[in-house]
């Protein structure tokens, strides 16, 4: 060891160190609790310390009690549409975001078609694949509405919607293409008639309705019946015909994901762009034209010099070409706020947004609701 | 299902049937952050069974008390969520409703 080495280990003391106030994280634990930060090869502090006991030793509680959390959550919409929407989730943790997404997926009720009657089919596509078709059109049905149809109960007017399609291709006409527009809902249930051994008993159809849908309001205007009009079905030629019954009953997407109400909902962290340094002049140009997506802008500090900003921090998408070359991860820092979530959701079209995302935090409420009632 | 010992209130593992990370990681969470929990952890034992252990161990109180608070914490989250939600898209109708207004006044 070098002589100077050692008297700088010697004048090294833990006492000389500044003082960390109390109650209060130092710096660097800080940023590594609140920010995952993303370095050119590979994001760290990627987990959330959430041990209500990790900071005990310097006097700091990592507890969440409902009361910060009360004052610290905020939600921001950004955009809200007919069947889109994104809002900006602040103060929550990853892990309920998270149960909130998988909930909008795979665990909302919505109405699908499940059972298809085929009464006559002489076109090009088989039974099989024009049901499976069938069953993938969203539903514009409230399925708050409707019950769920188990094994052995029979299909009813609480349980089931019946939907008719019946196209046919003349003779000496041209091809034709069937749109979703053409499934006509029969309110009263099925048309078709059961065969029956006993002559004499009142002919049954399919379900056993005891009164008629037609009162069945949806919280839109729009009436129950396919969400999109334009999805094809199937092709026609001349002569083919298909005659057919499609049932759609309750279901969540966990089963299959036909019931899923959501196109997509997913979530990302708002991304945080940070200069270490002042970036001047001709490496301000250079940043600012390596961002594809345009984060940086430049501003003018007088004295002919420039100098780059961040702009738009939230358009990163973390393609890291920034800090991409020698030294440049030393001007910029990429980061990620670990309680931000940019969060998204595209309806298929049973429920608007705004209503699918409430009803899955009721379900996550149910799901503590069944567990409290099972313990006690 | 609750697994653990008479003479020890204080750790405890329970099964629950049908379940899987959308509660069973949400729940780890709240109970994560109750000062009285040591330990907190979940595992599906096997991907196609439809089940979840959580695993709770308490500086003292009884385990069944503490995963019953965590729940009822969660709930009273999930509650404020739905509230402040549902304020947000108001707020951000009748901001839109104004523009809308104003761009007809132009
Ligand atoms: S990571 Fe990519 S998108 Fe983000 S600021 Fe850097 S260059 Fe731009």
């Amino acid at each position: 060891m070098s002589k100077q080495e050692n008297t700088e280990n010697k004048k090294f003391s833990i006492w000389d160190l500044p003082d960390v106030p109390m109650g209060q994280l130092p710096p660097h634990l800080q940023l590594q609790r609140t920010r995952v930060v993303c370095k050119a090869d590979a994001p760290i502090h990627t987990d959330n310390i959430i041990y209500s006991g990790a900071y005990a030793s310097m006097g700091i509680d990592n507890s969440v009690h409902l009361g910060s959390f009360r004052d610290n959550f905020k939600v921001e919409v950004i955009r809200l549409t007919k069947d889109d929407m994104e809002f900006d989730m602040i103060g929550i943790d990853a892990a309920i975001a998270n149960s909130f997404r998988r909930i909008l997926i795979s665990e909302l009720p919505t109405m699908a078609i499940e059972k298809v009657l085929i009464a006559n089919n002489t076109s090009l596509i088989q039974d099989e694949v024009l049901s499976h078709r069938l069953g993938l059109i969203p539903i514009s049905a409230d399925p708050r509405l409707f019950e769920y149809l188990s094994a052995n109960d029979t299909p009813n007017e609480k349980n089931t919607i019946v939907f008719k399609l019946h196209v046919r291709c003349k003779r000496g006409e041209p091809r034709r293409t069937v749109y979703s527009e053409e499934l006509k809902w029969l309110p009263n249930g099925s048309e078709f008639i059961k065969e029956s051994e006993k002559v004499d008993t009142k002919p049954s159809t399919y379900t056993s309705f005891t009164c008629s849908q037609d009162s069945l309001q949806n919280s839109s205007s729009k009436p129950i019946g396919p969400a999109e009009d334009k999805i094809i079905l199937a092709k026609l030629g001349p002569g083919q015909e298909i005659e057919l019954e499609a049932h759609a009953v309750k279901g969540i997407g966990k089963t299959h994901a036909k019931w899923s109400p959501v196109a997509t909902a997913w979530y990302r962290m708002l991304p945080e762009v940070v200069l270490l340094e002042d970036v001047e002049d001709e490496t301000a140009e250079e940043l600012k034209k390596k961002c594809p997506v345009n984060v940086f802008d430049i501003e003018d500090i007088g004295n002919g010099k420039k100098r780059a900003t961040v702009a738009r921090p939230r358009a990163c998408t973390l393609c890291r070409e920034c800090i991409r070359g020698e030294e440049w991860d030393k001007r910029v820092a990429l980061r990620r706020v670990k309680d931000h979530f940019i969060f998204t959701i595209e309806s298929a079209g049973a429920l608007p947004p705004e209503v699918l995302f409430p009803e899955a935090v009721k379900i996550l409420e149910d799901k503590c609701e069944r567990v409290i009632t099972e313990l006690s | 299902m609750e697994l653990g010992s008479l003479q020890d209130p204080s750790k405890a593992t329970f099964s629950f049937v049908d379940e899987d990370h959308t509660l069973a990681n949400a729940v780890r969470f709240s109970l994560n952050q109750d000062p009285r929990v040591s330990f907190c952890g979940y595992s599906i034992p096997h991907p196609s069974d439809a089940r979840v252990n959580i695993r709770v161990q308490t500086t003292g109180d009884p385990a069944r008390e503490v995963l019953k608070d965590g729940c009822q914490n969660l709930m009273l989250m999930c509650q404020h969520v739905r509230s402040i939600f549902d304020k947000a898209v108001d707020d951000c109708r009748k901001n839109n409703h104004m523009e809308m207004e104003t761009s007809i006044d132009d």
